[in-house]
C-alpha cells in the first residue's frame, strides 16, 4: 500500500491540515481552495455525517481529476437536501434521476462521455446505502460486472433517513429503526441479517473497491484519489453518522464515526482487482459498548438483559479485527 | 423569460439560504492557558516558544522565551521543571521535555551569540539592585529593558549567588552561567562587585536610587546543637560548595558524613565523592518519600555511590571522629520518632545541610518591615513594608529555586516600573486552563519522550563534568513537537475541515480562522474535533 507512512508534524497526520507539511503533503480539505463541491447552505441536518462525507470524497476527486467530474446522484437525503428546487449545493455538474437506477444512469452518461471522445471527464455516481444496497442493487451489480468507467460512493448512514430512518439491508443488528423498534424479545434489528455490499463488490473483482469513514479523512482522501488512478467499475463505501437516525449528538458524528472504526465494527480496507490489498490499523482499540452507547438507537442495550446482546456486537468487531488484520502497525 | 421545457425559476444557488439561523450554539475560539504556563514561577509562555520550536524558528523560540526568563541555558540545567509535572501530554504518554528543549535554546543562543534586545528610552529612574543572584539578575534585566538605569552591588567577587556559590559545576558549566550573566550585563547593567550593602537606606539614599530590590538570598547555614568535642570537624554544606569556587578546594577526609535530606545535602555528598571520599553518606531524619530534595537528584546520587541512611539522626560526635546515629520510627502521623536504637559511624568530617537563614543585617532599623521566621514579608506587588524597598527570591517567604528567585524578579521589575511612575502594574486576566479533557488526543501520534544522554559513571564520580548531557537539533525538534499546544490553537485546519456546512474561514498562515455566523448551524463537531481545545461552544443569545 502506499500510504504516506505517518511522519511526526506534533499531530503525526491525522489533523486536516498542519502547517509543520509541505503544501502537497497536506489533504484535500486543507486547501484553502479545495473545490467545496457541496457548498454552504444546504438543508442537512446539524451534523450530518453525510454532507461532511459527501464533500470530502467529491472535493478529493475534484482535485485528482483537475475537476473534471459528472455526480450522479440517487434519491436520499443527500440529493434531498442538496437540491430543493431550484436552489442547489453542487458546485459541479449534478444530475438526479430515481431512487434506485444512480448506477445505470451513471453508466449511460460514461457511455455518452466515451461516445464524445471526452471521457477525460469522469464520472461519479452516489447514494445512500438504501439506494445502494437495497433497491439499487441490481444496477449497481450490473455496472460492476460490465465494468463500466464509474466510480460508485455509497454513503452508509445504515437506513433509511430521508422517509424516517426505516431499516435497510446495511442496517446493523440490534439498531433500533422505525421498522426495528426496540421492543419484544429480540429488540432492534434481528441478528444475522443484511448484506456487506463492499465484499460483494469485491467478488465482481471489479478494479478497486475500499471502504472509509468521516473519521480518518486521510484514508478517505487517499482511497478516493487512488480510485480515480483506474478506469473501469470502482466502489468506495463510506460510514457516515447521522445524528437524527442513530440519536447521536450533532457534536459528536466524528467521535462516533472514530469509535465504530476503532472498535473493529467499521473495519476499513482496499481491494484490487477482487483481492484485498490492505487494512487501515486500528490506532487506539475501543470496546464497541464505547461506540454503542453513544447511540440513542442502541440504548435498550444497555438495559438490563441487554447483555448478550452486547458481547454477540463485540465478537462481531473481534471478528473484524482478525478477519481484516486491523490491529498492529501500520502498512 | 426563455427557460427550458417545465421550468418556471431561475437556478439559484444554496447560498441564498442562511442556515446560521438554526443556531442555538455558537462556537467561539477560545486562548486557553496552558498548564505548562500555569505552572511556570517564571511565567514564561513555554507552549508559545514551542510553537516557534516546532517549526525550526529556534531564534524566534529563544526571543519570545528571554522575554521572561533572561537565562535558558541556566534553566535548562537546574530549573525543577514544575511544566513538566503539569504537562497534559503526561496523560497521554509521557511529559514534554520542556527542560531540555530549553537548554537546546538557550546553549544554541550561546553558540551563536545571541543577544538581548536593547533596552527602551530611557526613563530617568534609577534602581539599585542588591545581590547578583537570580534573583537580582532578573530584576536588573527587566528594569533595563523598561529604560531605568539599574546597578547591583554584590557582597561576593563574581555575580550568579547561589547558582556559582553553591549548584556544583556537574550540574551547571560556569562558562554557560558566565556567558548568561555577561549578556545581561551587557544590555547596559551595572554592577559593583565585592561590596557588602551594610545598609539599605544610606545606600539608596547616596545613589540617588528612587527604588530598591533587595535579593540578598540565604546563605548562614543553619547550625544543629550536636555535642561534639573539641577536635571535631563540622563544617556547613554552603561554606562547603562555595569553598569549591575558591583556589584551595575544601579539605572533607575520605569518609564524609552528610546530615540534611535536601538538595543541598545532596550536592555536598557528590561533590565529596568527586574530591576522593571513599565514602559519602547522607544521614536523614525522615524517609526518601518525605524528602524535600528531589527524586531524580536522590536517584543520580545514589548511581554514584552515595550512602543514603533514612531515618536516623546524628547525637553527638565522640572523639575526633565516631558519630553517634539514632534510629527513628514514623508514628501514626508520619513523624520520625527516637527509638532509643544507636549505632556509630566513622566520620573524617560531618557536613551540616540543614538549610539556611537569611542575613538580614542590612534592613537593621528600616520602619515598617515585616519579618516573620527570619524572611522579610512582601506585598502581592513584591514590595517590604517600607516604600520602595521591595524583596524577591529566597529572602521572601516560598519556595527557594532559581526559578522562582527569576519569577520574583520579573514580578517586581513590573511593580517597581509601574509604580515609579506613581501607577499600580495589574496582571492582564488569566485564561482559563486548558485541562487534558479539553483536548481531543486521537489526532496525536504516539512519540515517546527523549531522554538525555548521562556522562559516564566513571567521570561522574572523578571529575566535575557536566553530568546531564543535551539534546541535539534532531531530537529537540522531534521534543518540541511533542507538545500538543494546550488551549492555543496551532493551525492544524481540523474546524476548517469537519464543519459540514462550509461555515469555517481560514484566514491563512498566522492569521487562524473565522466563523462564518451565515452558515453555522452549531453542530459543535468543530469544538470537539479541535485537538488542542481551542474552541468553545457557547449558547446563542436571544
Ligand atoms: C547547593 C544548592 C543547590 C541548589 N540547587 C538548585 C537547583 O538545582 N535548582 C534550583 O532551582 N534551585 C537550586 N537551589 C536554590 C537556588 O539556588 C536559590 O533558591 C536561588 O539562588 C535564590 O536566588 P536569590 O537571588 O534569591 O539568592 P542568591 O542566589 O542566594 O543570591 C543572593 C546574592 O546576594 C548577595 N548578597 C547577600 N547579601 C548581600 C549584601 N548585603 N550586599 C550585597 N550583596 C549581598 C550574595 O552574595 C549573592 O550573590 C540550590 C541551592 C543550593 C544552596
Ligand atoms: C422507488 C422509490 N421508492 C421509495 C422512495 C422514497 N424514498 C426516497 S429516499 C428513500 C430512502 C433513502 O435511503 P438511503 O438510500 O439510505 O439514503 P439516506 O436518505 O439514508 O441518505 C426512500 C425510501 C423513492 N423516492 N422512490
Ligand atoms: S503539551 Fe505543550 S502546551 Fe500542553 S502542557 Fe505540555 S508543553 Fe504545555
Ligand atoms: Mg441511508
Amino acid at each position: 500500500m502506499e500510504m504516506q507512512t505517518v511522519r511526526f508534524y506534533q499531530t503525526g497526520t491525522f489533523t486536516v491540515g498542519n502547517r509543520l507539511l509541505a503544501p502537497h503533503e497536506r489533504s484535500v480539505q486543507a486547501e484553502a481552495q479545495r473545490a467545496n463541491a457541496l457548498t454552504s447552505g444546504h438543508r442537512a441536518c446539524q451534523g450530518c455525517g453525510e454532507a461532511l462525507g459527501a464533500r470530502y470524497a467529491i472535493d478529493a476527486a475534484m482535485r485528482a481529476t483537475g475537476g473534471k467530474i459528472v455526480a450522479v446522484n440517487a434519491t436520499g437525503c443527500l440529493e434531498v437536501f442538496s437540491t430543493p428546487y431550484p436552489e442547489t449545493s453542487w458546485q459541479i455538474p449534478w444530475i438526479h434521476s430515481l431512487f434506485g437506477n444512480a448506477a445505470a444512469v451513471a453508466s449511460g452518461v460514461a457511455a455518452a462521455m466515451r461516445r464524445k471522445g471526452t471521457d477525460d471527464v469522469r464520472v461519479i455516481a452516489q447514494g445512500g446505502d438504501g439506494g445502494t444496497t437495497d433497491i439499487g442493487f441490481g444496477c449497481l451489480s450490473g455496472m460492476f460486472e460490465r465494468n463500466d468507467d464509474v466510480l460508485y460512493l455509497c454513503y452508509d448512514n445504515e437506513a433509511y433517513m430521508n422517509t424516517g430512518v426505516q431499516r435497510s439491508s446495511a442496517t446493523p443488528p440490534a439498531a433500533r429503526t422505525a421498522t426495528t423498534p426496540a421492543m419484544g424479545p429480540e429488540p432492534g434489528n434481528v441478528f444475522g441479517t443484511g448484506k456487506n455490499v463492499p465484499l460483494i463488490a469485491v467478488a465482481h473483482q471489479i478494479p478497486y473497491v475500499a471502504t472509509a469513514s468521516v473519521a480518518n479523512l486521510r484514508d478517505l482522501e487517499y482511497k478516493v484519489t487512488r480510485a480515480m488512478e483506474f478506469r473501469g467499475a470502482r466502489y468506495v463505501h463510506i460510514h457516515v453518522p447521522c445524528p437524527l437516525g442513530w440519536g447521536s449528538a450533532p457534536a459528536d458524528t466524528i467521535k462516533v464515526a472514530r469509535a465504530a472504526v476503532e472498535s473493529g465494527l467499521f473495519p476499513l480496507f482496499e481491494a484490487v482487482n477482487g483481492e484485498i490489498v490492505s487494512s487501515t490499523k486500528i490506532r487506539r482499540r475501543t470496546p464497541t459498548a464505547d461506540y454503542l452507547r453513544l447511540q440513542k438507537r442502541f440504548a435498550h442495550l444497555f438495559q438490563p438483559g441487554g447483555e448478550a446482546r452486547l458481547a454477540h456486537i463485540q465478537a462481531i468487531a473481534e471478528r473484524n479485527i482478525v478477519k481484516f488484520g486491523l490491529e498492529g502497525t501500520g502498512a | 423569460m426563455d427557460k427550458p421545457f417545465a421550468i418556471t425559476l431561475d437556478v439559484g444557488t444554496s447560498l441564498a439560504n442562511k442556515t446560521g439561523s438554526w443556531r442555538t450554539t455558537r462556537p467561539v475560539y477560545v486562548d486557553r492557558l496552558p498548564p505548562c504556563n500555569d505552572a511556570c514561577p517564571a511565567g514564561e509562555n513555554v507552549q508559545g516558544w514551542l510553537f516557534h520550536a516546532e517549526a525550526g524558528d529556534y531564534e524566534a523560540a529563544w526571543r519570545l522565551l528571554v522575554r521572561d526568563n533572561p537565562m535558558p541555558a541556566v534553566m535548562g540545567r537546574v530549573c525543577y521543571h514544575p511544566c513538566e509535572g503539569a504537562c497534559n501530554r503526561g496523560t497521554i504518554d509521557a511529559a514534554v521535555g520542556i527542560n531540555s528543549v530549553e537548554r537546546f535554546l538557550g546553549d544554541l543562543a550561546i553558540r551563536r551569540g545571541w543577544r538581548l534586545d536593547a533596552p527602551a528610552e530611557s526613563t530617568g529612574k534609577r534602581v539599585l539592585v542588591v545581590g547578583a543572584g537570580p534573583s537580582g539578575l532578573s530584576a536588573a534585566y527587566h528594569l533595563r529593558r523598561a529604560g531605568h538605569a539599574v546597578k547591583i552591588v554584590e557582597a561576593g567577587p563574581a555575580a550568579g549567588g547561589m547558582m556559582r556559590f553553591g549548584i556544583p559545576k556537574y550540574r551547571l558549566p560556569r562558562d554557560v552561567l558566565d556567558t548568561e550573566i555577561r549578556r545581561i550585563l551587557d544590555i547596559g547593567v551595572e554592577i559593583e562587585l565585592n561590596r557588602k550593602v551594610t545598609d539599605v537606606r544610606a545606600e539608596r539614599e547616596a545613589g540617588g536610587f528612587d527604588a530598591a530590590f533587595l535579593a540578598v538570598g540565604a546563605h548562614i547555614g543553619k547550625r544543629a546543637y550536636i555535642p561534639a568535642g573539641a577536635a571535631a570537624r563540622i563544617v556547613d554544606a554552603v561554606s562547603v560548595l562555595r569553598g569549591m569556587e575558591g583556589e584551595e578546594k575544601p579539605m572533607l577526609g575520605r569518609r564524609v558524613v552528610v546530615y540534611g535530606g535536601g538538595n543541598t545535602a545532596i550536592d555536598v555528598a557528590r561533590t565529596a565523592k568527586r574530591l576522593g571520599a571513599t565514602e559519602a553518606i547522607i544521614v536523614y531524619r525522615r524517609t526518601r518519600e518525605k524528602m524535600p530534595a528531589h527524586d531524580f537528584e536522590v536517584e543520580e546520587a545514589l548511581q554514584e555511590g552515595v550512602l543514603i541512611k533514612w531515618l536516623s539522626t546524628i547525637k553527638n560526635v565522640a572523639g575526633e571522629a565516631t558519630l553517634t546515629v539514632e534510629k527513628m520510627a514514623l508514628d501514626d502521623k508520619g513523624y520520625p520518632q527516637p527509638t532509643g536504637e544507636f549505632e556509630t559511624l566513622e566520620a573524617d568530617s560531618l557536613v551540616l545541610a540543614l538549610g539556611q537563614d537569611v542575613d538580614l543585617s542590612l534592613l537593621d532599623g528600616v520602619p515598617g518591615l515585616v519579618i516573620r521566621d527570619g524572611v522579610v514579608e512582601v506585598g502581592p506587588n513584591m514590595m517590604t513594608g517600607h516604600p520602595g524597598i521591595f524583596a524577591g527570591g529566597d529572602m521572601v517567604p516560598s519556595e527557594r529555586t532559581v526559578t522562582v528567585a527569576v519569577g520574583h524578579g520579573k514580578q517586581a521589575a513590573r511593580h517597581i516600573d509601574a509604580w515609579l511612575s506613581g501607577g499600580e502594574w495589574r496582571p492582564p486576566a488569566r485564561h482559563e486552563i486548558a485541562k487534558a479533557e479539553n483536548l481531543n488526543p486521537w489526532y496525536y501520534a504516539d512519540a515517546p519522550k527523549t531522554v538525555r544522554p548521562m556522562l559516564d559513571a566513571l567521570r561522574r564520580t572523578s571529575t566535575f563534568d557536566e553530568v546531564q548531557g543535551g539534546l541535539d537539533e534532531g531530537n529537540a525538534l522531534f521534543e518540541a513537537r511533542r507538545c500538543l499546544s494546550c488551549g492555543n490553537c496551532f493551525e492544524c485546519d481540523n474546524c476548517y475541515g469537519v464543519c459540514p456546512d462550509n461555515a469555517v474561514i481560514k484566514l491563512g498562515e498566522g492569521r487562524r480562522y473565522r466563523f462564518n455566523l451565515d452558515y453555522c448551524k452549531g453542530c459543535g463537531i468543530c469544538a470537539s474535533e479541535c485537538p488542542c481545545g481551542a474552541i468553545r461552544m457557547e449558547p446563542e443569545r436571544n
